[in-house]
């Protein structure tokens, strides 16, 4: 008689998913997938509309990222209408996006998965959150707090608003920075690079009491794909996209954002609403390919500013040729916001940021353009087709997260095996599972709570299937 | 004053409906300011915290997204039934905003299709997996037109410090007001 057992809603990620897990007859774990539960049909609504509305709307996908579907969106209709950004607006742009990884790394890192290290994966439930840390330890809570404070106000700085800003338009950016937002940013920036080395010196000399993890919180071979810079360096917003195996070999180097559709496949499977994306060449689901800081640090040659060059090569030491463990991801995260700070004040000391020309003004001129940068979470392209008026046709988004799902799901069946079975089913263990999925730091950008009227249910089937009995913990 | 934990902290509920998770970033952008309120409210479920289960006598609950789906539906009157107070937290759950698009186009059906019948992908078809997966509603709701709602918040997200004063006025035991704080958009 198999069980299945459901972990729903999956919390602490930003976004709604559950989790089931199908026990055989022996009682161990014969499988487990990850569902997401929610889907909102962008891609549909937005035909028919001006291409110009599309950064504002495609930003709502995503409340964490936005800043991501902003600049992605901006970046095809720039193609759309065949300009040259002026070099103020590119920096801009790219001084907000690494301002969006700083708040969004340390929203996963601090907020939503240090109570499982710090507090326990089996602390109690009811504390074991953001206002728990705040309680046990406050001074570390404060610190990630203003961590992701201090990204957000660069965003407001820069864009004037924290969420959905509406500020990277076709062409370039609506405002140019004035002087007296620079200085904000830059007096805020001392302790931010503080607290990046500070976090990552500590959280580096605890690896030892998180081997376990790091064994199976997916940890398998796959490849990994990234845009990375000319010259092989990190690049999160104007680079090529990079795919490397599991022994770091470059398997594609420098191909255009706009050719992904020849790279990558996408399969639809019954029982999610989040696609299965992978890599063609090597069919599905032998091609699973994972992005995000992880594949960022595994794709790139190096990280181009001094402190995160350095934090690179000890990153380099947890695998031989690629890092393959995802719970490592936290590690990365780590060195991408010391590498965005550090990467932010280099942009501010370049006076031409201060240009006020930051708009290209430009008709339509071609019909179908896709936009492409790393979101916090891996890489993201907006595929548009519009008509002669510019009135979109065809919508295709590629989202980060979902080019995980393969990952995620051979993650969770990893972890699953190794804690679980029909005799150990006890809510910390399934914790462990749950943070699996955190160290992907999936954002569901179409996605919500749903319902879950029984916290965690063990449905008993039978061998048609059929329901034999039901329990609620 | 209402419900209470036993260690005397308000019960705090905040949901994510059809939404982008920008107005819980927005809740997030009180900042240090959480640290203040961390010792004076519970925060009882929450996609911040590992509640699983929506609990019975929540003081106030912060309402995010519309009513998309089945599940929504079965949610947000739970949250109802078990809340003294609802609040519509931003312009998805006030007037379903940007979820609500796709009600022009007549129906759940053309968005799947867009989506998952595209000759493009592998193994066409529609996913639908019953129990596990939510049926998606033909029509896009905001939260008052399933339940009723005490209070709206508006913002695409509402700013921080109109989250933070709903809440200060809610430990406070006062009714939430918010006169000259909100915007829409
Ligand atoms: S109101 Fe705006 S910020 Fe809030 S969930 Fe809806 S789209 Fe996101």
């Amino acid at each position: 008689m198999s069980q299945r057992l459901v972990i729903d809603p999956v919390t602490r990620i930003e976004g709604h998913a559950r989790i089931t897990i199908q026990l055989g007859d022996d009682g161990e774990v014969a499988d487990a997938r990850f569902h997401v539960t929610e889907f909102r049909g962008f891609e549909r609504f937005c035909e028919g509309r001006s291409f110009r509305e599309l950064p504002a709307i495609t930003s709502r996908i995503c409340g964490i990222c936005p800043v991501s579907h902003e600049l992605a969106s901006a970046r095809a209709c720039d193609a759309l209408l065949a300009v040259d950004v002026p070099d103020a607006a590119k920096a801009l742009r790219k001084l907000v996006n690494l301002a969006q990884l700083v708040q969004s790394h340390a929203l996963s890192f601090f907020h939503l998965s240090s109570p499982d290290w710090i507090l326990g994966y089996d602390s109690d439930p009811a504390r074991r959150n953001v206002l728990g840390l705040a309680e046990a330890r406050p001074e570390l809570a404060r610190q990630g707090i203003r961590l992701r404070q201090w990204g957000q106000q660069v965003i407001e700085a820069v864009a004037g608003r924290r969420v959905h800003p509406g500020w990277a338009v076709p062409g370039g950016v609506a405002r140019p920075l004035s002087a007296a937002a620079r200085e904000r940013i830059l007096a805020g920036l001392p302790e931010a690079l503080a607290t990046a080395r500070q976090t990552l010196g500590w959280f580096a000399g605890t690896a030892a009491d998180h081997q376990e993890e790091a064994r199976v919180f997916g940890n398998f071979p796959s490849l990994f794909m990234a845009m990375v810079g000319p010259e092989g360096e990190l690049e999160h917003t104007d680079g090529k996209l990079r795919f490397v195996d599991e022994r770091g070999a470059v398997l594609a180097d420098q191909v255009e954002p706009r050719d992904h559709r020849a790279w990558i496949g996408e399969a639809v499977e019954p029982w999610s609403y989040l696609k299965f994306p992978y890599y063609l060449k090597h069919g599905y689901p032998g091609g699973l390919y994972r992005v995000g800081p992880l594949a960022r640090l595994n794709c790139c040659a190096r990280a181009g500013t001094p402190l995160a060059d350095e934090a690179l090569a000890g990153f380099r030491q947890l695998g031989r040729g690629a890092v393959l463990s995802s719970f490592h991801a936290h590690h990365a995260r780590l060195v991408e916001i010391l590498y965005a700070v550090e990467r932010i004040e280099q942009l501010l000391a370049d006076p031409g940021i201060l240009s006020d020309e930051v708009c290209a003004v430009a008709l339509r001129s071609r019909r179908r353009a896709v936009g492409a940068c790393e979101a916090p979470r891996g890489t993201l392209f907006h595929d548009y087709e519009v008509d002669r008026d510019g009135l979109v046709e065809r919508v295709d988004l590629l989202i980060a997260t979902g080019q995980n799902n393969l990952a995620m799901n051979r993650t969770v069946a990893q972890i699953a095996r190794h804690y679980l079975s029909g005799q150990r089913l006890e809510e910390g263990l399934l914790n462990r599972v749950e943070a699996g999925i955190r160290a992907f730091d999936p954002c569901l950008s179409c996605s919500t709570h749903a319902a879950g009227k029984m916290a965690m249910v063990v449905e008993l089937l039978g061998g048609q299937g059929e329901l034999l009995d039901a329990a609620t913990r | 004053m209402g419900a209470l934990s036993p260690a005397g902290r308000a019960r705090v509920a905040t949901v994510w409906l059809g939404g982008c998770s920008g107005c819980h970033m927005s809740l997030l952008d009180l900042d240090e300011r959480l640290l203040e309120l961390a010792p004076r409210l519970d925060l009882v479920y929450s996609p911040l915290v590992d509640a699983k289960l929506f609990p019975e006598d929540v003081e106030v609950a912060l309402v995010e997204g519309a009513v998309c789906s089945e599940a929504h539906v079965e949610l947000a009157r739970r949250v109802r039934a078990r809340s003294r107070l609802v609040v519509a937290l931003g312009d998805c759950a006030v007037t379903g905003n940007v979820s609500a698009l796709r009600n022009a186009l007549g129906g759940a059906l053309p968005v799947l299709e867009r989506a998952y019948l595209d000759p493009g992908n592998l193994q066409p078809q529609l996913p639908a997996a019953p129990g596990l997966l939510p049926r998606l509603l033909d029509r896009v709701l905001p939260l008052h037109q399933l339940v009723p709602v005490d209070l709206f918040l508006p913002g695409c997200p509402p700013h921080a410090d109109a989250i933070h004063a709903v809440l200060l006025d809610v430990l406070a035991g006062r009714r939430p007001a918010l006169q000259g704080k909100v915007r829409f958009g």
